[in-house]
């Protein structure tokens, strides 16, 4: 039988300098999607493959990984990708913002402002920003060359009448570098603000889509919106219940069956750091590190 | 007291403990051999090797054994293995005129040069249970007889003397063969590409498809011209001998479709050509695939596109049951982030809905 022998970050160097090249140009033209030969990864499709092709391409032995999912570095889908990275590339993982070289997310850019030479890597969906208003690639590849973004703003202002408000809560439309409207991946509309003059690297990799694409540090991203309906970020107004923090973005937690409520922070890296430092919220308790079982 | 979720890696590892004992099922049962499935579920590893695009039985085995039987799972550890393959290169075409011929059959002549060969085929069976196979049953041998040694052309090539049939579209002899597994995908894609999609594509979605276009979803009258299945020897260029090596033999079915065309100002009325070609025995597969890569010409032949089968862009980007079952599957990826965020939006819109419910009735009163 064929027994499979792997590359380090189990992607072979050809591929690896296909996704690098592509990088390059994606940071050469911010927010424009770059086609690239997308890979069968072992893992599925929507499960972060573009990604975690990008950190492949992009990773040394010297790097720091971390990798959160939905703020988290303890959801399954990121520990089951830093595993991966952990076994085929052997490089350090960590779950502090501060320290990791590479930060692969999934829907959350962390709470920790992000310094000069980390690298940001997002896992995408659907790339295309204007997908659901077009869904013919070939139309939309032209939209984009021709800055033609009017169907945008007509969704949004649509909304407004409708709803009095411009109903996008995260995968919020973004312009980057004055050029290129960019899908920021489903994150919350409350992260948008931090994608704009940050002075990490930040790319973005869709798998099954076969895009990549990129901001640059320091390169001006707008939200979408109106001089008289500015965009706006929502938070449920209320302190998170470990930490006390009252500027983190926010998980709902149900805690009965008779609408009890509870709000602590998505971003488990900054709420732990928060608490260790002595911030307390309402529910306040030393966090487990690992549940015992049996 | 709260105390916040954690414990996933732990959890990670059991549930993969539970799936290998799952997959093992009642260890009193003897486990299955990669041998009896390649040998007694030859069509399902056919199917692992077509839209895996490996021909491969045993691994294909193994992963039909791997995935319990989930072919899809299957076809996805075939391409993800697959995937970190080298490439060396492209074979020579084969050549599917000289195929070992195993069955053949033509809807479109009574007979052929070289015969309608049945072969071994689940057509004119009835379709009743069989108990005498639940256990311990040994079939009888087959019929055999003399091998003929008539050649078998292809109903196409018959018909193209006679310039019925439209020429098969022949590429520059240099001209390299596309690989969307190398380069990504962009529109409008050649015929090269389009093939290439829909032997990748899954059975069920190019059944579908094809199907729709017989109920008028695209409709393009097709006679099945020709169905062959057998062996057939790949070759390979080897550019330091300079000659083409034989690498072996590889079965496939080869299904031609005959397609009605009624000619523009320019063309003679003709019959047009659908192609399918897929690893091992796969005639469903084939003859949906004919019918689509049918339907995908119809912009092409000049026809009105209107139905789904004839859209080249929705067909391609969502024939791939590994991209599908991927997306489709995510949803079980943990979303509170966004769900919160819609939530929020939610709770704001119900709450100024119910303020305007209460306001409106005042104002109705007061006009």
């Amino acid at each position: 039988m064929n027994a499979p022998a792997y590359n380090f970050a189990y992607l072979d160097e050809q591929t690896k300098r296909m996704i690098r090249r592509a990088i390059l140009k994606a940071i050469a033209i911010p927010g424009y999607q770059v086609p690239f030969a997308s890979r069968e990864m072992p893992m599925p499709y929507g499960w972060g493959t573009g990604g975690v092709q990008v950190t492949a391409a992009i990773l040394g032995p010297e790097d720091v990984l971390k990798v959160i999912d939905q703020g988290s570095d303890d959801t399954t889908n990121a520990i089951s990708i830093r595993k991966f990275f952990g076994k085929t590339a052997g490089v350090a993982t960590t779950t502090s913002t501060v320290d990791a070289t590479v930060i692969q997310t999934r829907h959350r850019i962390p709470e920790a402002p992000l310094h000069g030479g980390q690298i940001l890597v997002y896992q995408v969906p659907i790339p295309e920003p204007l997908r659901f208003l077009e869904p013919r690639e070939t139309e939309t590849r032209r939209m984009h060359a021709l800055g033609e973004y009017g169907l945008m703003h007509v969704k949004l202002y649509e909304d407004i009448a409708r709803f009095g408000h411009i109903a996008t809560s995260y995968a919020y439309p973004v312009k980057v570098n004055a050029r290129y409207v960019m899908d920021p991946s489903p994150t919350p509309k409350f992260d948008n603000p931090k994608m704009d003059n940050c002075p990490a690297l930040q790319l973005f990799g869709a798998g099954r889509e076969k895009r990549i694409y990129a901001i640059p540090p320091y390169t001006t991203v707008v939200s979408l919106d109106f001089e008289d309906h500015p965009f706006t970020r929502y938070r449920f107004d209320a302190p998170c219940a470990l930490c006390g923090a009252g500027d983190s973005y926010l998980d709902e937690i149900v805690i009965d069956d008779q609408g009890g409520r509870m709000f602590v922070c998505s971003d488990t890296d900054y709420c732990e750091g928060r608490q260790s430092a002595g911030h307390r919220g309402s529910e306040s308790a030393a966090p487990h590190k690992e549940r015992a079982h049996g | 007291m709260y105390v916040a979720v954690k414990g996933g890696e732990r959890a990670i590892e059991n549930a993969h403990r539970l799936l290998a004992h799952e997959r093992r099922g009642d260890r009193d049962v003897p486990e299955i051999s990669l041998n009896q499935i390649s040998e007694q579920l030859s069509l399902g590893v056919d199917r692992v090797m077509t839209e895996g695009s490996l021909y491969d039985r045993e691994l294909a085995a193994l992963a039909i054994k791997q995935a319990r039987g989930d072919m899809i799972e299957a076809i996805f550890l075939v391409r993800a293995f697959r995937a970190t393959l080298p490439r060396f290169g492209t074979t020579e075409p084969v050549d599917t005129g000289a195929m070992a011929v195993r069955r053949r059959i033509s809807s479109t002549f009574k007979d052929i040069p070289g015969g309608q060969i049945l072969g071994p085929t689940f057509d004119y069976t009835h379709r009743l249970l069989d108990p005498q196979l639940a256990e311990g049953f040994s079939p009888e041998v087959p019929v055999t007889g003399e091998a003929t040694t008539t050649a078998t052309p292809r109903v196409t090539d018959i018909l193209g003397r006679d310039g019925l049939i439209e020429p098969s579209p022949q590429a520059a002899a240099d001209a390299t063969v596309g690989d969307l597994t190398r380069e990504p995908l962009s529109f409008p894609a050649d015929r090269d590409l389009r093939l290439q999609n829909l032997a990748r594509a899954d059975e069920g979605f190019l059944l579908a498809l094809g199907y729709s276009s017989q109920r008028g979803y695209g409709r393009n009258h097709p006679f099945a011209g020709e169905i062959r299945f057998g062996e057939v020897e790949v070759e390979f260029m080897a550019e330091d001998v300079g000659f083409a090596v034989p690498l072996g033999a590889i079965a496939l079915t080869e299904c031609q479709m005959v397609n009605q065309f009624k000619g523009s100002a320019t063309e003679a009325p003709c019959f047009t050509r659908g192609y399918g070609l897929a690893f091992g025995q796969s005639e469903r597969k084939t003859m949906s695939m004919a019918l689509v890569d049918r339907t995908l010409r119809a912009r092409e032949l000049g026809e009105e596109v209107f139905a789904p089968a004839q859209d080249e862009e929705f067909v391609m980007s969502h024939s791939d049951n590994v991209q599908a079952t991927g997306f489709v599957e995510h949803l079980k990826l943990p979303h509170y982030v966004d769900f919160q965020s819609e939530l929020g939006l939610l709770r704001k819109l119900r709450k100024e809905f119910a303020e305007a419910a209460d306001v409106a009735p005042m104002k109705e009163a007061a006009e």
